[in-house]
């Protein structure tokens, strides 16, 4: 399905209010790995909001993605707890695996690693998002694991 | 182990069983009134930080002016080191939706949303099945319907206009207080926002009988309270005990024997030092936490701590206004400074000073709070900042 096609989809769904807005940016950012300029302004068009404002409430948040991401986005913990359990281990782990940096995507689009603010889990850390996917107790060979996963799948 | 059972079970009103449905027609039965009238017996306060009352609050609520409320239950749980409200939900999700009805029936609103933080997107199909079932079993006892939405990804939504603005399709950036969301919420309309585990503990109030809840805990800070407890503890996790214990009683129950700071509250809490935790509770009139305890033992550099803390607070400001947004940056790049020695230890003492300046200067409570974590880690670890 196109962009627009996508688009006047989700507005018949969640309607054209401003409250609608979060909704359909996050159903985007999910069917798209990202929010795409075109994308950001059709919205601003159907919606009667200036593809600025679109812009503005699609940039604060960091699960809005206004830059292209790999298909898999894995989110390392790194606040303190988590920090305390070594999750740099794991990022350099991931690095190394993926040989990618800290907001990079891989080369075949597949991965894109990101270190995030603390999601809930302090007590069972290291842990990562992967997509909306949760894993805890991390060691090095778990995450190898994880990641080969995503790659067949 | 055993203290510790026995302390969990003293007050045990969270993840216990309840027959929902039957507490919920009790309550729509005896009428708002009697709602609030128990929940101001109880002297619940708010459980996500403030600790405003909440039965004050549901006062309020009521009496605004407005042909359309909502209930919304703040499930955006991003302060570093707070697990609990997620447990809350996978554990006893009814519970929560009781609450939310309750408040619904005192307050005549027919709408209740549930803001779940995007990092918990996993949670929602199940959660969604359990909202629906909910929504479908009370249509015999009231008009209400529960939705949830989804955050995405901003600690700073979690403070309730935040939260109301991201809901109503805008960048999360605070308001102005007043007016309150009590008057002035939701769409314009009177809206109580309340913490997941502050809704629980509601409908348990109404289930038990308040005096049941306020038996427990102390002068200023009744009940119970879940913790949530990382960092270096042999048994991370989380507890469900009686407000008011010290930080003394605390360390010894979750330390590891080497623990020489507890920071109460996450990020924007406090650090307390080992010399100090005799002297200081766990409440509202002492040191008052949303849940978030993380102990540090002695081979932590407290440097490191604060730093994390400081990063998280650059990357978390919603930049609206100038104390915070840069004097999060400030205060970072300043204790860096005197760390490589290119600022004299006596630079601190400025940026103390500053910190200050955002306390009072800083429109929300996330710029107003950094200077909790900053000054009492400075002031306590000094060396460990400069060395
Ligand atoms: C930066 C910031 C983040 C906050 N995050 C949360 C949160 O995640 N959950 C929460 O319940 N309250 C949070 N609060 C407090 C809310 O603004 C509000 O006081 C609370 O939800 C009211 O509910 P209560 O009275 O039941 O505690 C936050 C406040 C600030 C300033
Ligand atoms: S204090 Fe910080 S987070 Fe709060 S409104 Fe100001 S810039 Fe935004």
């Amino acid at each position: 399905m196109n962009i627009q096609t996508q688009i006047d989809e989700l507005i018949k769904t969640h309607g054209k209010e401003r409250k609608a807005l979060m909704p359909i940016l996050q159903d985007l950012a999910k069917q798209n790995r990202f929010l795409s300029k075109e994308t950001l302004q059709y919205i601003g068009i159907k919606m009667d909001i200036s593809a600025a404002e679109v812009y503005g409430t699609a940039s604060f948040y960091s699960f809005l993605d206004i830059t292209r991401r790999g298909e898999n986005v894995i989110r390392v913990c790194k606040t303190i707890s988590c920090d305390m359990k070594n999750k740099q281990l794991i990022v350099d782990t991931i690095k190394k695996r993926l040989n990618i940096g800290v907001g990079e995507t891989s080369h075949d689009n597949k991965f894109t690693l990101l270190e995030t603010n603390c999601m809930g889990h302090c007590h069972e850390g290291p842990v990562m998002l992967v997509n909306d996917d949760i894993y805890t107790n991390l060691t090095p060979q778990k995450t190898l694991e994880i990641i080969d996963k995503y790659s067949r799948g | 182990m055993d203290k510790l059972k026995k302390l969990q079970e003293k007050v045990n009103m969270i993840f216990t069983k309840c027959d929902h449905q039957a507490v919920l027609k009790k309550s729509v039965g005896e009428g708002p009134e009697q709602i609030l009238k128990k929940l101001m017996a109880s002297s619940l306060r708010g459980r996500g930080g403030a600790g405003f009352y909440t039965g004050l609050k549901w006062k309020f609520a009521k009496e605004a002016q407005g042909n359309k409320k909502y209930v919304i239950c703040n499930a955006d749980e991003g302060e570093p080191g707070t697990f609990k409200d997620r447990a809350i939900l996978e554990q006893v999700p009814e519970k929560v939706l009781l609450g939310m009805a309750i408040c619904a029936c005192a307050i005549s609103s027919d709408e209740g949303y549930i803001y779940l933080r995007g990092e918990y997107n996993y949670l929602k199909r199940k959660l969604q099945a359990v909202v629906d079932k909910f929504n479908n079993d009370i249509k015999s006892i009231m008009d209400f319907n529960v939705k949830i939405f989804s955050g995405s990804g901003a600690y700073v939504c979690g403070e309730e206009t935040s939260l109301i603005e991201s809901m109503e399709g805008k960048r999360g950036e605070p308001r102005n207080k007043p007016p309150y969301p009590v008057v002035s919420g939701y769409l314009g309309k009177p809206t109580v926002i309340n913490n997941v585990e502050t809704f629980v503990y509601a409908g348990m109030i109404m289930a038990l009988g308040p005096q049941k809840f306020s038996a427990l805990g102390t002068g200023d800070s009744k009940g119970g309270k879940v913790f949530s407890v990382s960092g270096d503890t042999p048994i991370p996790g989380i507890y469900e005990l009686e407000l008011g214990m010290t930080l003394e009683e605390f360390a010894e129950l979750f330390g590891d024997g080497d623990t020489k700071a507890v920071q109460v509250g996450g990020a924007s809490g406090f650090c307390v030092p080992r010399k100090n935790f005799k002297d200081t509770i766990i409440a509202f009139e002492g040191i008052p936490t949303g849940g978030s305890m993380m102990l540090f033992n002695s081979s932590r550099s407290m440097y490191n701590v604060l730093h994390n803390y400081l990063d998280f607070f650059c990357e978390e400001s919603c930049g609206q206004c100038t104390p915070c947004r840069t004097g999060c940056q400030q205060l970072k790049k300043g204790i860096e400074a005197v760390k490589s020695k290119s600022k004299t230890p006596g630079y601190l003492g400025q940026l103390q000073k500053m910190s200050k300046t955002m306390q009072i200067a800083c429109k929300c409570g996330l710029g107003q709070s950094v200077p909790n974590s900053f000054n009492s880690i400075v002031e306590n670890f000094r060396e460990e900042i400069i060395f």
